[in-house]
């Protein structure tokens, strides 16, 4: 018997085309997983092996990305398969830093150009010091966690680290950038420059979602599956 | 239920003044009027058990003028107004929930007392999304990196109300962190850059 796919909309027989058209958020984790584009009749199951991903954790992926408040069965967390969870999470740490932060940052930057000094430097100090605890939070993640989850996958056992301990220290990445948020919608100075305000929005809300799923995986995917490795070993 | 009203004020003719403003109301009501609170009398705070104390500050003499909410919070826990009748001093007027000016209207005089009610988290709030008074200036000693327990010392507030009022500047505002309210402040000109950090 096949493995089933427990959603019916995505499967990995389905067309890659067909299923980046359920919703365009999927287009960003195709992207990032370093799918080629121009995927003519090609399958799910065919892009994914071209690239060494299993389809059934791709599509674990997308889910989360397409379906609001998508929780994963037990079944399915079971199937999917660690390595490329790691390296979905890797890349995106990689899409944050260099693609997505810059860019709030260059559009931050134009917006508060008019603004008063002081104005443009308590807010400008606000958005660095959140873009230093992100990038300290992934380095958490990059650093230690994901070397730990190699290290279980590895079944090596010279390990002084537990991913409950992850998830106790999981700081909040997403309470500053919800302030930053407000901050540019509710209060920025009439005088300061309208024009960017839209692209600095837009990149909050793209990075806020994200980072929301992101988030998710970690939580809902990583932490349960380690965890279950941990203690059938 | 109506709010229990003491007023201390020497001038009995303000005090019958104030009187009148709180009749006929049914929100409020006048339970004694006294011409001094210095000395014994102070001990009758904790039976008369007022909502809201409304005192001129002139019936303490000058060396207890700074502390004289201090004195009565060690009666009752009463929301204390000033009446100025000749103007204050900020050190005096600082310590107080609200100033009562001999030149307010009637609907001022109520609006204050609502307020210094509101401190003590005892009225239905109002859904403005203004900040009060009192959430700006505790907006501003967060901005200053000043501690929930310090807040409470400063305004003689107990931590438990100083917390309903952060939740109710970030309910308004939007704004979690102390460094996104910091911003804010700064940006609503509630504070200057030199008084963070």
């Amino acid at each position: 018997m096949s493995k089933r796919s427990n959603h019916p909309l995505m499967s990995p027989a389905m067309k890659m085309a067909d299923l980046m058209d359920l919703d365009f958020s999927l287009l960003g984790v195709a992207a990032r997983m370093g799918l080629a584009f121009g995927f003519g009749d090609a399958t799910v199951a065919d892009e994914c092996g071209k690239r060494g991903i299993d389809p059934e954790t791709f599509l674990l992926i997308c889910r989360v990305y397409a379906f609001e408040g998508y929780r994963p069965t037990r079944e399915t967390l079971a199937n999917a398969r660690l390595q490329d969870i790691v390296k979905y999470l890797h890349l995106s740490h990689a899409y944050y830093t260099d693609v997505v932060v810059p860019e709030l940052a260059g559009a931050l930057e134009k917006t508060i150009e008019a603004c008063q000094e002081r104005q443009k430097a308590v807010i400008w100090k606000f958005f660095t010091d959140y873009k230093e605890e992100l990038s300290k939070h992934f380095a958490y993640e990059e650093g230690k966690v994901f070397p730990y989850v190699e290290a279980v996958l590895g079944e090596r056992k010279d390990r002084q680290f537990t991913i409950g301990e992850y998830e106790e220290n999981h700081s909040n990445v997403e309470e500053k950038l919800e302030d930053l948020k407000n901050i540019i919608m509710k209060y920025i100075p009439p005088q300061c420059g309208q024009q960017d305000v839209y692209r600095v929005l837009f990149y909050i809300y793209t990075l806020e979602e994200d980072l929301a799923k992101h988030t998710f995986i970690e939580d809902g995917i990583l932490v349960p599956v380690v965890g279950r490795m941990e203690n059938h070993e | 239920m109506s709010r229990r009203i003491l007023i201390v004020v020497p001038s009995s003719i303000a005090a019958k003044g104030l009187e009148q403003v709180f009749s006929d109301l049914g929100e409020f009501e006048v339970c004694a009027i006294l011409q001094d609170l210095s000395g014994p009398v102070e001990v009758q705070l904790r039976t008369m058990a007022p909502d809201v104390i409304i005192v001129d500050p002139s019936v303490y003499d000058f060396a207890s003028r700074n502390s004289i909410k201090a004195r009565i919070a060690e009666y009752t826990d009463a929301a204390v107004i000033a009446f100025a009748a000749q103007p204050l001093e900020e050190e005096v007027l600082r310590q107080f929930e609200g100033c009562i000016g001999l030149m307010d209207s009637p609907t001022a005089v109520i609006r204050k007392v609502r307020a210094a009610l509101e401190d003590r988290g005892e009225t239905p709030r109002a859904d403005g999304e203004e900040l009060s008074q009192r959430e700006k200036e505790i907006l501003i000693c967060v901005a200053r990196g000043m501690l929930n327990k310090e807040i409470a010392d400063v305004y003689n507030l107990s931590i438990h109300t100083v917390i309903t009022h952060r939740k109710n500047i970030t309910r308004k505002t939007g704004i979690k962190t102390v460094a996104g309210l910091t911003v804010y402040a700064l940006l609503n000109n509630l504070i200057d850059m030199n008084s963070i950090e």
